[in-house]
Parts: structure tokens; sequence; C-alpha cells
């Protein structure tokens, strides 16, 4: 039994350097991840301010419209048809690379969600807040920035923690567009040795172990956040 | 302390892990102590047969399930809702032979010999070279078809030859000869697709400068891409055949048999030249 999992690692791992397939897949998944959450952060902020401004106050109307196309589409479709179709169609006659192709598409994938949950954290905050700041003679923009932002950031960091959980998680569909992420990485060696149990549980704890230790981090950070309000 | 927790996840995982193996071993072995005993109760007199039934399980229930990846005309690929190609036809014609009923399954290509293997499919017929590595981990019958792998470029192409790949952006599929091969181009950056026509439409859009792939695919990717050619000297030549699990001689025997068949009839280059040459 130990053996010939001694054996199997061996084969799936030792021989050919295998284990390259792995390290160099979680590189691109670690960066693919990484700057779609920035994107997406970026994304969802300006969406979710949009949304919430226009729900208050009834100005934006065109750019409010705008956001509700992108979010119906994106939070329509799955989100590996939109990295085809980003990397065959609307990348088609350029090529920027696979890893930023990915980063594209994910990003503005995120985004959406996480215009979402920015919303609703912001509408979160009861209207008192929002008043208190207005008769303090901050305008809309500083009363948003400095009364309601802080705290409606507060509520979200767990949904937040969630969606970029869920994203890392998501881009393991990457390998459709010949980019060699983590995932990718493991088909490849099962597509070497023709056997599934180590690369995919290997894969599989490597993923794991990633969400463990960002779980961990967002733990930290709630703890934090929640000592200042003090 | 946290320390010991991630210890306790990492065992409790392990341990799920084991036993889920010790689950299916166990699961398969009762199986097949099943079709024994009703074996045994359908052929009485023959007692003989029963240490065979762990074998023939498979092919006792009148049903070959074939695997294959439907991507990859004219050996495989989907037409009206059903798989058709070469491989698909020379199947039915083995389990016809056989006397028995042929089912198709489609799945991604590095994913069959694993099927295979673990017994959720009897064989597959995927256009498969046979080669060393591939032996380890199942059998293959007697080769039908003779094949090659090669190389795909845009008109123009200032690739001439196999050995102007060196530094070159290749798109392979994933798991297949020529992936494989692909492996020993000097600085070759490798660009592995789920789908032969995945790395084809790269190909096209400029985003590789070449594509390894099995001739007869290729053939029907460039006619169906204008401004593409392939190049006349192959990247390596090969043979198909079809693997079955480790080990099952009885459903290899029977199939040998029944390629010899149709190869001695004709049939066989019939069905292949139903597909190429006709075309």
């Amino acid at each position: 039994m130990w053996e010939k999992l001694r054996d199997d690692f061996y084969q799936n791992f030792i021989v050919d350097n295998r284990w390259k397939y792995i390290a160099d897949g979680l590189q691109n998944t670690l960066k693919i991840t990484f700057f779609a959450v920035l994107i997406g952060i970026v994304l969802g902020f300006l969406v979710a301010v949009i949304r919430s401004t226009y729900e208050n106050t009834h100005k934006l109307k065109v750019l409010n419209w705008i956001c509700g196309v992108y979010l119906t589409v994106i939070r329509g479709t799955p989100v590996v048809v939109q990295l085809m179709i980003m990397y065959f169609v609307i990348f088609s006659f350029h090529d920027p690379g696979q890893v930023f192709t990915a980063v594209v598409a994910f990003g503005i994938n995120s985004g959406a969600y996480v215009a979402e949950i920015f919303r609703s954290g912001i509408s979160s905050i009861e209207k008192g807040q929002f008043e208190a700041g207005r008769s303090l003679g901050f305008n809309y923009a500083q009363t948003m920035w400095f009364i309601i932002m802080p705290q409606a950031f507060k509520n979200v960091v767990p949904t937040l923690a969630n969606e970029f959980i869920v994203l890392l998680k998501e881009t393991s569909v990457a390998g459709y567009i010949g980019l060699q992420d983590l995932t990718k990485g493991g088909d490849i060696i099962k597509s070497r040795t023709y056997s599934a149990f180590m690369p995919l549980i290997a894969v599989a704890v490597i993923y794991l172990v990633m969400v463990m230790m960002f779980s961990q981090l967002v733990k930290v950070l709630e703890r934090r956040l929640q000592r200042s309000e003090h | 302390m946290k320390k010991n927790k991630i210890a306790v996840a990492v065992a409790l995982c392990m341990a799920a892990v084991l036993t889920a193996c010790g689950g299916t071993a166990k699961t398969e072995t009762t199986k097949a102590a099943g079709a024994e005993t009703t074996k045994a109760g359908a052929e009485t007199t023959v007692a003989a047969e029963t240490t065979k039934a762990g074998a023939e399980s498979s092919a006792a229930g009148g049903k070959l399930v074939m695997v294959t990846n439907a991507e990859f005309p004219p050996y495989e690929y989907h037409d009206n809702n059903d798989i058709v190609g070469i491989d698909a036809d020379i199947a039915k014609a083995i389990a016809d032979k056989m006397g028995m009923e042929l089912e198709i399954q489609d799945m991604a290509f590095d994913s069959l010999i694993p099927a295979v293997q673990s017994g959720k499919a009897d064989f597959t017929a995927a256009g498969m070279t046979v080669n060393e590595d591939r032996k380890k981990n199942v059998d293959f019958t007697d080769t039908y078809a003779q094949a090659a792998q090669v190389i795909i470029v845009k008109d123009g192409s200032e690739i001439k030859a196999p050995a102007d790949l060196d530094g070159k952006k290749i798109g392979v599929q994933t798991g297949t000869t020529g992936d494989i091969y692909a492996g020993d181009i000097k600085d070759g950056n490798i660009q592995r697709f789920n789908k032969g026509m995945e790395a084809v439409m790269a190909l096209s859009q400029g985003k590789v400068d070449a594509v390894v792939i099995d001739r007869e695919p290729a053939k029907v990717f460039v006619k169906e891409n204008a401004g593409l050619k392939i190049l006349d000297e192959a990247f390596t030549e090969e043979e198909y055949a079809i693997a079955v699990k480790k080990g099952n001689t009885e459903l290899l025997e029977k199939m040998n048999a029944a390629i010899k068949e149709l190869k001695d009839s004709g049939e066989l280059q019939k069905i292949v030249d139903k597909y190429i040459t006709a075309k």
C-alpha cells in the first residue's frame, strides 16, 4: 500500500520534473487571482457607487443604466463562456497573452459580484447616518467617503472574502484557453501518467491550503476592524 | 495550537481519502462476486467458467461501453447528435461481431485512459497512438490504422520543416502524442488546448506559430480554415489502436479476433474509405 503510494508519487511528481507543471500552474493561478481581485474591487466599487448614488439621488441615470446592463450580462452568463469569448472573440485579432486575457475576463466577472456586495453594504447603513452627515455640513461625496463607506466596508468583509475564495477556485477553468493554471497542471500530469489519483488530490490540497490561509488572513482583518469600533 | 489544528485537518483528509479507496475496492470485489454467482446459476454445468467470471462481468452485460473524445474528425465527431467517424464505425462493427450493444461516451482526451483503467468504460477507440507509456497503463489491440503527427502553419509561415519549430509557440491538444512529442522541441513554448480545433483557431488568430496534430484531423481543420496549410514533412509516424483495461485479456482477444475478421473481409478499409478517401 505505502510502496504503491510512494511509487505513484514518484511517477507523478518526480519523473521528468513533473512537479513543475503544478508549480508553474500555481504561479499562474495566483497571478490571475491577484490581479483579477484588484480589477474586481475597483470595478465593483465604481459600479456600486454609481448604482447607490442613483438610488439615493436619481442622478447619473445613463451610467446607472450601463451598470445595470453590465451586471445582467456578466451575472447571467457562465464565467468559462466569458473567458472563451474574451480569448477567441474579443481578442481574436490581437494576442495580449493568455494570462492577461484571463485577468481581464475574471476581473470583469468578479467586478459584477463585488458591485452588488458593496451596494448591499452601502444600503445596510441606516439612513440616519447619511442624514447626520449631511446635517453636519458634509456634501454627498464627503458623507459617502467619511461616514457611509467605512461602516459599509466593515459589514461586507465576510461576503467579500467569500467572493475572492470563489474567484480563486473559478480560475480553474483557465485551461479552456490553453493557459496552464494549477488545475491544468494537474491535468497535464494526468495525461502523462494516466493516473488520476495523485495529480487531482495534489491540486485539491493546494487549493484547500490556499483558501485556508486566506480565510485565516480575513479572520485577522475582521478582528482588527472590530477593535477599531471602540 | 494552530499547527495541531492543521495536522488534524490533514490527517482527516488522508483518512477520508484512504477509506474512499478501501470502499471502492470492496464494492468491486462484491460486484465481481455477484457476477460470478449469477454466471454460475445460469451455467450450472460449467463449473470451470466461474474463475473467469470476474473478467467477463463487463462482457456478460451485453453492452460495451466505449469512451472517446469526439472532437477529432474524421475519426470521431458529433453529427446530428450522434458520435460518428472511423473509430465509431469500427467499434460498432466489432461490437456486432461480438454480438453486443455499443454505447459511446464523449469525454476529454486526457481522461480516456483513466476511465478505462478505473473500469468506467470497457475500451477506448480515439485515434490513440500506441506508445510505451500508455502500454504501461492499458493493453492495446492490434493496430487498425497508420497515422502521423503533422505540423499546421499559416500560409507564408517561416516554418518549413519540423526543425524550424525550435523556440516557437506551438499549439497542441492536451495529452495527445503531439503534445508529448512537442515537449522535445528545443525552447518550444507549448500551449495546450482541450480541443484540437481550439489550437487551430489560436493558430489562425496568430496566437501560436504552429499546431502539431494528427494528420487526418489536420486535413479537415485545414479544409475548414482558409489560410492554413500542412507541412509535407510529418513530425512523427505512428499507429492507432484500441485500448482496454490492463489484464482484460478476454476482451482483448475477442476484439483482436474481430479486428482481424474486419481486416480480412475488407470491411475495415471500406469504413476508412467512407470517411477519408471518399471526401
